[in-house]
């Protein structure tokens, strides 16, 4: 566990030593700040639509973070030929994708943690309302799909030659399932046999990270997603992370390391 | 031979840039066709824009229903119209439009039923002046495209709502000045007179201004757009009612008649109508000796 913590924290530490999350953060909040300086019609009540680009924003960077960071981990050490080093040490392969792993989810949960406490200062001071609730459980949930996301593009950084085209090839297919995932299923039932089959069982097969989005629920005041079906979100997802990592172990334990 | 600073060259094409613009801006305006009053997200997207504007009217609906929306693959259940922008509960088009938007029907599977848990599934409607809200994604589809007309009536529909009759007014007036021709606009121009402004001649003659304009664009029509047509007519004959006119308000109705899916409840108007004109005006009362 220590060895895994260790590797997490080298992770942790790149995060803040790169520029990409200064870079996005000063964006989102440059674009949010600007967007809410507006003024439509002299009515300085209006604020959804500031909700809305914000937390838009805020899916687009943390996606870009967790992908962009996951998909040079494991090319960056086999590149620099710090693998050899690092395996030499009494750690074990396996080890060393759980500690990348940990380390890109973590660094992903602080960013998610700065970026929710930017659209809450944001929300709150224009809206004089504090859900505070709502925004820790659209925060848990976003981070529960980025578990996802962090595997998905691990086992990508081992099974793809480079980096760029894990990472587009990975970015494509999470905003895939983002955009189409939830849909599938009419898709398929639109289709001729046996397309409906193939569409309907990959309808069933992809994780449906859509069900993390919960950013209308927090844009319109909606009120909270039950606690039950919360864990049972943060179960699905644990079991597709388990899933992930261990077709990454499969492929990373027999992989040659020299380039 | 002495050696020339890099400075002095750095100065001396500073020196020939800026001789040089000054000589190039005035034929560099020729070169486009796009005009000086092209905004930038114009220059920017070009004639794209329209798509962009769509998307953001798109969202103002969306904006209007909580985040309750029909899908792409939803849309052939999605509402066509955006009469419901400005329908109140228990107004016809309000009814209608209840149905249209149930669009989720049964779950047809545990991904999707689990999956409902997170998104919106209640059709409501923004209320308690939170209508605001809708206000910025019209002002941005206007922007990007000022010839999408039911842009400008519903913002200025629930501007007015809202009590912000001078920015309602401001607002299609823009709208008019994007569109001469658009008698939409001057319906709701008429409407923000007669009803916010309380000022029946100026609500007059732009209704009837907007009138002339229908029966220039939709007389011809196959298909001409009979709605707003009776909508005007309507509303003409209900002021021309109140200042006593009554020959016009009976030609009205006549009118708004030929447009109405129920012309008999129009019929009996006009008939109440005939009968206070063919009345003979009260006696003056007797003087006092």
């Amino acid at each position: 566990m220590n060895t895994i913590l260790a590797l997490a924290g080298v992770v942790i530490k790149e995060l803040y030593r790169r520029k990409d999350f200064y870079v996005l953060f000063v964006l989102t909040a440059v674009i949010t700040l600007l967007m809410g300086s507006v003024s439509f019609f002299n009515d300085a009540k209006i604020v959804r639509y500031v909700k809305e680009i914000a937390l838009l924003l805020i899916w687009v960077s943390a996606l870009v973070i967790a992908i962009g960071t996951t998909a040079r981990q494991i090319p960056a050490e086999r590149e620099n030929r710090t693998i050899f080093p690092l395996l030499a040490k009494p750690v074990t392969r396996g080890q060393v994708l759980l500690g990348k792993f940990a380390g890109c989810w973590l660094a992903c949960g602080l960013t998610l943690i700065v970026f929710y406490l930017f659209f809450g200062i944001v929300s709150g001071s224009r809206e004089h309302y504090w859900p505070l609730l709502n925004f820790c459980q659209a925060l848990w949930l976003q981070w529960i799909m980025l578990g996802v996301v962090v595997a998905l593009v691990l086992l990508g950084s081992v099974v793809f030659a480079a980096p760029s085209s894990n990472g587009t090839i990975s970015f494509i297919v999470v905003l895939g399932i983002l955009l189409l995932g939830r849909h599938l299923n009419q898709v398929a039932l639109q289709q001729p046999e046996p397309l409906r089959s193939i569409v309907y069982g990959l309808y069933f097969l992809i994780p449906h990270l859509e069900w993390y989005d919960v950013r209308d629920l927090i844009v319109y005041d909606h009120g909270l997603v039950g606690w039950v079906d919360c864990g049972l979100a943060t179960l699905y997802a644990a079991l597709y992370v388990a899933l992930l990592l261990f077709g990454a172990w499969l492929v990373f334990r027999r992989k040659p390391l020299s380039l | 031979m002495k050696k020339i600073g890099p400075y002095l060259i750095l100065l001396l094409l500073l020196a020939a840039c800026f001789s040089l613009a000054t000589i190039l801006q005035q034929r560099a305006s020729g070169w486009s066709n796009r005009g000086q009053t092209d905004n930038v997200l114009k220059i920017l997207f070009g004639d794209g824009r329209r798509l962009f504007a769509n998307h953001f009217f798109m969202q103002a609906d969306v904006a209007f229903h909580g985040g309750y929306y029909p899908s792409i693959f939803d849309q052939a259940r999605a509402p066509k119209d955006t009469r419901h922008m400005t329908a109140k509960e228990g107004e016809p088009a309000a009814e209608e439009h209840e149905k249209q938007m149930n669009f989720l029907g049964p779950p047809r599977d545990w991904i999707e039923r689990f999956g409902r848990h997170f998104i919106v599934t209640e059709h409501t409607h923004l209320e308690g002046n939170n209508e605001r809200e809708i206000l910025p994604w019209l002002k941005l589809s206007a922007e990007l495209d000022p010839q999408k007309i039911e842009t400008y009536t519903v913002a200025a529909y629930w501007l007015r709502d809202l009590g912000k009759v001078k920015e309602a007014e401001d607002f299609l007036r823009e709208g008019m000045r994007n569109n001469p021709d658009s008698y939409e606009i001057l319906f709701e121009l008429g409407r923000l007179y007669y009803q916010s402004t309380h000022d029946p001649v100026r609500a007059r003659n732009v209704w009837e201004l907007g009138l002339r304009k229908w029966y220039e664009q939709q007389a011809a029509h196959k298909k001409p757009d009979l709605l707003v047509l009776g909508q005007i007519a309507i509303n003409l004959s209900r002021l021309e009612e109140k200042e006593g006119n009554l020959p016009r308000a009976i030609e009205l109705l006549e009118l708004s008649k030929k447009a109405s899916p129920r012309p008999e409840a129009l019929q009996k108007q006009i008939d109440e109508l005939k009968q206070k004109l063919a009345a003979p005006p009260p006696a003056a009362a007797p003087q006092a000796r």
